[in-house]
């Protein structure tokens, strides 16, 4: 445990690098969700190699460190395939409504001072720590 | 070289939610688990990110990115019905099961047949949000 801030620093840090290179190297904002969203609903379609290229990144390296640990990390996912479902569609719907989710408004929004980002932010933390509130320890769900 | 950066973007941000747990969904819904056993982890993740990007913005100031064209321009900075809604439905999606669209990907190799189903129903969330958004931002011009 007293570890764990640690990894968490400098995977923080690995993640803003990462940020720091998609924005100066190609001019663009490293969000997930809009990564992938564009993708997906075709608004994206102009710059869909590049889109390609980042997931392909995201997917490829903790899938060769998996390989070269020799043993897969720990995710704790339910396996409540309904709460699977349900959280997919709402993150899904949210983040696209929204324009963006943790990476996109949290990191790089942020980080330029943004208030929507900031704002955003402020918002997800919320609801989320109310949802966890309610179905763990009022309703006992998740 | 555009898609070169993309890939090193996209590993080093893979890599970075590997290691700093954030593919744990214990650790993310720990974060927001204030009246249980809350952790904190998240908080140094945002920081140790944020820092970076601290730096590249500035770095923007009269510059052009390396591959050409230009930086982004900051959006109108209105908080509007439809950050305040999306974001709320993402943050209780988030609670749900402790994952939100990057570690979803990035946990797509090692999270097993629940990781797959969850990046399933995100992506038709995401087509679904395409609708929804054309009526919100109708329904908002028209007050």
């Amino acid at each position: 445990m007293e570890a764990d801030w640690i990894w968490g620093l400098i995977g923080g840090g690995l993640i803003g690098t990462g940020g720091a290179i998609y924005l100066l190297g190609n001019g663009r904002i490293m969000g997930a969700s809009g990564i992938l969203g564009g993708l997906v609903d075709g608004s994206g379609r102009s710059t869909a190699a590049e889109r390609i290229a980042f997931i392909t990144g995201v997917v490829l390296v903790p899938f060769a460190l998996w390989m070269i640990m020799g043993e897969a990390p720990k995710t704790h996912l339910t396996s409540d395939i309904s709460v699977i479902i349900a959280a997919g569609l709402l993150v899904g719907l949210g983040t696209r409504i929204a324009n963006g989710c943790t990476s996109g408004h949290g990191v790089c929004g942020i980080s330029r001072l943004s208030l929507r980002g900031l704002f955003a932010t402020l918002i997800y933390i919320f609801a989320g720590g109310v949802t966890v509130t309610l179905f763990r320890h009022i309703w006992g769900l998740i | 070289m555009r898609l070169i950066v993309s890939f090193a973007a996209g590993g080093l941000f893979g890599l970075g939610l590997l290691l700093s747990g954030m593919t744990d969904t214990q650790k993310v819904q720990g974060w927001l688990d204030v009246f249980g056993q809350w952790d904190p982890t998240l908080a140094f993740v945002m920081g140790g990110a944020i820092l970076p990007m601290v730096l590249a913005w500035r770095l923007t100031r009269g510059r052009a990115p390396l591959t050409g064209g230009t930086f982004p321009i900051a959006p109108q900075q209105d908080l509007d019905g439809r950050l305040i809604f999306g974001s709320t439905l993402f943050g209780m999606g988030w609670g749900l099961a402790g994952l939100c669209p990057g570690p979803a990907m990035a946990a797509l190799s090692y999270g097993g047949f629940g990781g797959v189903i969850f990046m399933v129903a995100m992506i038709a969330g995401m087509i679904t949000a395409a609708p929804v958004i054309v009526r919100l931002d109708r329904t908002a011009a028209n007050t």
